[in-house]
C-alpha cells in the first residue's frame, strides 16, 4: 500500500511536468495547427539557463529570468523561422521545429559539456513524510511539482478564459480567418502561443533537471508529452494536462510493478509504457480522448 | 470505353527537329523522356562504376553507406513524399531488415541467433519481406489515422522497437555490445574481403551501386503506374482521391509495403558496409536522418532521394575534415565547440535552411540551374 502510494505520489509528479509540456505542445498546436517539436530544446535551454544563473542570482530570480529568457527565445524563433512558413503543408512547418530542436540542443550540449550540471534546486532529493502513520515519504520536489503545476495551470486556464487576449486566443484557434476580421491579430496569437509554451517548457526543464540535474539526456523527458498529448487529443487543453499525468502515473507503476509481475516484458519497459498506452488508446479513440473528431468537407 | 476512332495505341514517331514535343502520353510518361536526360543517366552510371578505380577506399566506404540509405531513403519519399503519410518510424524497419538479414547470414555457432545462410540473394529479399509484413501489419493504425497523429505513432513505433531489440538479446547481443551483422556472399563470392582483383571496399560498392539501380528503377516505374498516381492523388487530397474511386486503406497499406520493403533492404545492406551494430543504432534520430534526407533531396522524386542520401552520409565525414582548417574548431570532445556540435547545428540548420529557400530541395536547384541553361542566353 504504501509502495503504491508514494509511486502514485511520483507519478503525478513526473506526471505534471509531463503535463507542462503538453500544454506548451497543444497552445502551439489549438493556434497554429503545428506540433512544435522543439519542445525538448526549450525545455533544456530553461534548464542550461537556470544552471548559470543560480550560482549568482539565487534559484527563484534564476527561474523567473530563464522563463523570460526562453520565452523570448520562442517567440524570435516562431518570428524568423516559423512564420515565413504560413500557408505550406503543417507536416513541413513541423520537420523545420524538428530542426531548431537539432541545431538548438547542439548548442546547448555545447554549453552543458561532459559534466553533469545542477539547477541548484531548494528541494535536491529531500524527502518529505506524508502521513506519519502510514510512512509514505515522497521526494520534496514531486510534491513542489505538482504545486506549482496546479498553480500555472489555473493562472493559465484563467487567462484563457477571463483576459481579453485569452479570448483571441481562443477566437484564432477557433476560426483564424474570422478572428481576423474581428480585428484580432493573429500573427501576435501566433507569437504569444510560441512564447507561452516557451515559459512553461523552461518551467518543466528546471523541474525535470531538480532531481539527478542536467546531462546530454535530459530532452527526452520532453518527449514523454508526445504520447500524453495524444491520449489527451491534440486541441485539448485539459486533455494535455490528464494525458501527462496519466503518462506519469503509468510509469511510476510500471516500473514500480512490472518487474514483479511481468518480467518478460525487459529491463525499463517503463520508459516505453506510455507508448503503448497511447496505442491502446488510438486504437480506441483515433482523435484522443478529449480530442474533437476532424470534419471533413470536399 | 475504347471508340473506334481513338488514337492508335502505337508510341508514336518523334518529329524531326522537334526533339521537345510529345505527340503521346506514353511518350511523355517515359522514364527518360529527353534524349539529354538518356545521355545524363547513362553518363551518370559509367562514372559511378568507374569511381571505384578512382578514389580510396575510405571514400568507397561512405559512398557505399550513401547509396545503402538512399535505398531506405526512396523508400521514406514512396511513403511520405509519394503518398503523403509522414512517417517519423523508419528506423523501426531499418531494424527489422538488419537484423533480419543478420539472424540468416549470422554464424550458427556465434553468441547470437544465426542461420548461416549467406547468399546475399537469400538474405537480403528475406530483410526486405520481413520489414514488408512489418509494414502491413502497422498500416491499419496508420490507415485511420492522419497527418501529425500518424507522425507521433510512427514516432512511438522507434520507441517500441528501440525497446524490444535491446531486449531481445539473442537475436540483438543487447544494448553496446551488438552483434555482426550479414554476410555479403553471392554462391561462394565474397563482397567484403580483398579479393585479386578488387578490394572488399571496392567489392561492396559495386554490389550497392548494382542494387540501387535496381531498387531505383523498380521504384520510379511504381511511381509512373496507377498505384504511383493513385498515392499522389491520396498525398494532395485524400478525399477527393477516395471519391474518385481510389481505396485509401489499399494504397496507404501498399504504400507502407513498399516502403518498409526499401527500408528492410536499406537497413540489411547499410549495416553489411558497418560490419557490426548494436540496438542503439535505431533511435529517432536515425529517422529524422531520413526525413531530413528526402526534405533535402527533394520531396516527391527518386533522384532527389539519392541526391539526399548522399548529401546526408557526407556530412558528418566533411565536418570533420573541415575541423582541420577551421582554427577554433577541434575535434576534442569536451570543448564547446567541437565538431560534434558543429555537424548537429549544421543538420538542423540545412533541414530549416532547405525548406525555407528551397522547399524541393537538392531536386530543385538541379531543376533551375537545368532550366537556366536551357534557355541561355536568354533569360526565359
Amino acid at each position: 500500500m504504501t509502495e503504491l502510494l508514494s509511486s502514485l505520489v511520483q507519478g503525478i509528479g513526473m506526471g505534471s511536468v509531463y503535463a507542462l509540456v503538453a500544454l506548451g505542445f497543444v497552445i502551439i498546436y489549438k493556434s497554429t495547427r503545428v506540433i512544435n517539436f522543439s519542445q525538448p530544446a526549450l525545455m533544456m535551454a530553461g534548464a542550461v539557463i537556470v544552471s548559470y544563473l543560480v550560482g549568482p542570482l539565487g534559484f527563484y530570480l534564476a527561474v523567473i529570468l530563464a522563463v523570460a529568457a526562453v520565452a523570448t527565445l520562442a517567440l524570435s524563433l516562431e518570428r524568423t523561422v516559423v512564420r515565413p512558413m504560413i500557408g505550406r503543408p503543417v507536416f513541413i512547418i513541423a520537420i523545420i521545429t524538428i530542426g531548431i530542436d537539432i541545431a538548438l540542443r547542439n548548442v546547448l550540449s555545447g554549453f552543458i559539456g561532459a559534466d553533469v550540471r545542477q539547477v541548484g534546486s531548494p528541494w535536491g532529493l529531500q524527502r518529505v513524510e506524508f502521513l506519519a502513520e502510514l510512512g509514505i515519504s515522497v521526494q520534496q520536489r514531486h510534491v513542489a511539482m505538482v504545486v506549482t503545476t496546479l498553480v500555472v495551470i489555473t493562472v493559465l486556464f484563467a487567462f484563457f478564459k477571463y483576459s481579453r487576449l485569452g479570448l483571441a486566443m481562443r477566437g484564432t484557434a477557433f476560426d483564424q480567418e474570422t478572428a481576423l476580421t474581428q480585428g484580432v491579430s493573429v500573427g501576435g496569437v501566433f507569437a504569444l502561443s510560441w512564447a507561452i509554451a516557451g515559459g512553461l517548457a523552461a518551467v518543466a526543464g528546471v523541474f525535470a533537471a531538480s532531481g539527478a540535474g542536467i546531462d546530454q539526456q535530459l530532452w527526452v523527458v520532453a518527449l514523454k508529452a508526445l504520447p500524453a498529448i495524444i491520449i489527451g487529443g491534440l486541441e485539448s487543453l485539459e486533455g494535455a494536462v490528464i494525458g501527462g499525468i496519466t503518462v506519469g502515473v503509468v510509469e511510476a507503476l510500471v516500473s514500480t510493478y512490472q518487474a514483479d509481475y511481468a518480467p518478460w516484458l525487459g529491463n525499463n519497459f517503463s520508459i516505453v509504457a506510455p507508448y503503448v498506452v497511447m496505442l491502446l488508446v488510438l486504437l480506441v479513440r483515433p482523435y484522443g480522448l478529449f480530442g474533437t473528431k476532424e470534419v471533413q468537407r470536399v | 470505353m475504347t471508340t473506334p476512332e481513338a488514337t492508335p495505341r502505337r508510341r508514336s514517331a518523334r518529329l524531326s527537329g522537334r526533339p521537345e514535343m510529345f505527340t503521346s502520353y506514353a511518350e511523355h510518361m517515359r522514364m527518360l523522356n529527353t534524349a539529354p536526360k538518356r545521355r545524363a543517366v547513362v553518363a551518370l552510371v559509367v562514372v559511378a562504376l568507374l569511381v571505384p578505380f578512382v578514389f580510396d577506399d575510405n571514400t568507397l566506404h561512405i559512398l557505399a553507406l550513401g547509396f545503402a540509405a538512399a535505398i531506405g531513403a526512396i523508400g521514406l519519399n514512396l511513403v511520405t513524399g509519394y503518398c503523403g503519410q509522414v512517417s517519423l518510424g523508419h528506423a523501426f524497419f531499418l531494424a527489422l531488415g538488419a537484423y533480419t538479414a543478420a539472424a540468416i547470414s549470422g554464424d550458427p555457432e556465434g553468441r547470437t541467433i544465426g542461420f548461416g545462410v549467406t547468399n546475399i540473394l537469400i538474405w537480403l529479399p528475406a530483410a526486405g519481406i520481413v520489414a514488408g509484413l512489418a509494414g502491413v501489419l502497422i498500416s491499419p493504425l496508420a490507415t485511420r489515422l492522419r497527418g501529425l497523429y500518424l507522425a507521433i505513432v510512427t514516432l512511438g513505433l522507434v520507441f517500441l522497437g528501440e525497446h524490444i531489440f535491446s531486449e531481445w538479446r539473442s537475436l540483438t547481443g543487447g544494448e553496446q555490445v551488438g552483434r555482426e551483422a550479414a554476410v555479403p556472399e553471392l554462391f561462394g563470392f565474397s563482397f567484403d574481403s580483398d579479393g585479386e582483383i578488387l578490394t572488399g571496399d571496392q567489392k561492396l560498392y559495386l554490389l550497392i551501386l548494382v542494387v540501387l539501380i535496381i531498387l531505383a528503377v523498380l521504384a520510379r516505374n511504381l511511381t509512373r503506374s496507377r498505384v504511383g498516381r493513385a498515392f499522389t492523388a491520396i498525398r494532395d487530397r485524400d478525399m477527393a482521391a477516395s471519391a474518385m474511386g481510389i481505396n485509401l486503406t489499399k494504397y496507404k497499406t501498399i504504400a507502407f509495403a513498399v516502403s518498409s520493403f526499401y527500408a528492410g533492404c536499406a537497413g540489411a545492406l547499410l549495416f553489411t558496409v558497418i560490419g557490426f551494430f548494436d540496438p542503439s543504432s535505431f533511435n529517432l534520430l536515425l529517422s529524422v536522418q531520413y526525413i531530413a534526407m528526402i526534405l533535402i533531396g527533394g520531396i516527391g522524386t527518386i533522384s532527389g532521394s539519392i541526391m539526399g542520401a548522399l548529401f546526408i552520409t557526407m556530412l558528418n565525414p566533411v565536418t570533420r575534415e573541415l575541423a582541420d582548417y577551421i582554427p577554433f574548431l577541434t575535434t576534442d570532445p569536451t570543448a564547446v565547440l567541437n565538431h560534434f556540435i558543429l555537424e548537429g547545428v549544421l543538420y538542423g540548420a540545412l533541414i530549416i535552411g532547405f525548406l525555407l529557400f528551397e522547399p524541393r530541395g537538392l531536386f530543385g536547384i538541379w531543376l533551375r540551374i537545368r532550366n537556366y541553361w536551357k534557355a541561355w542566353p536568354f533569360t526565359y
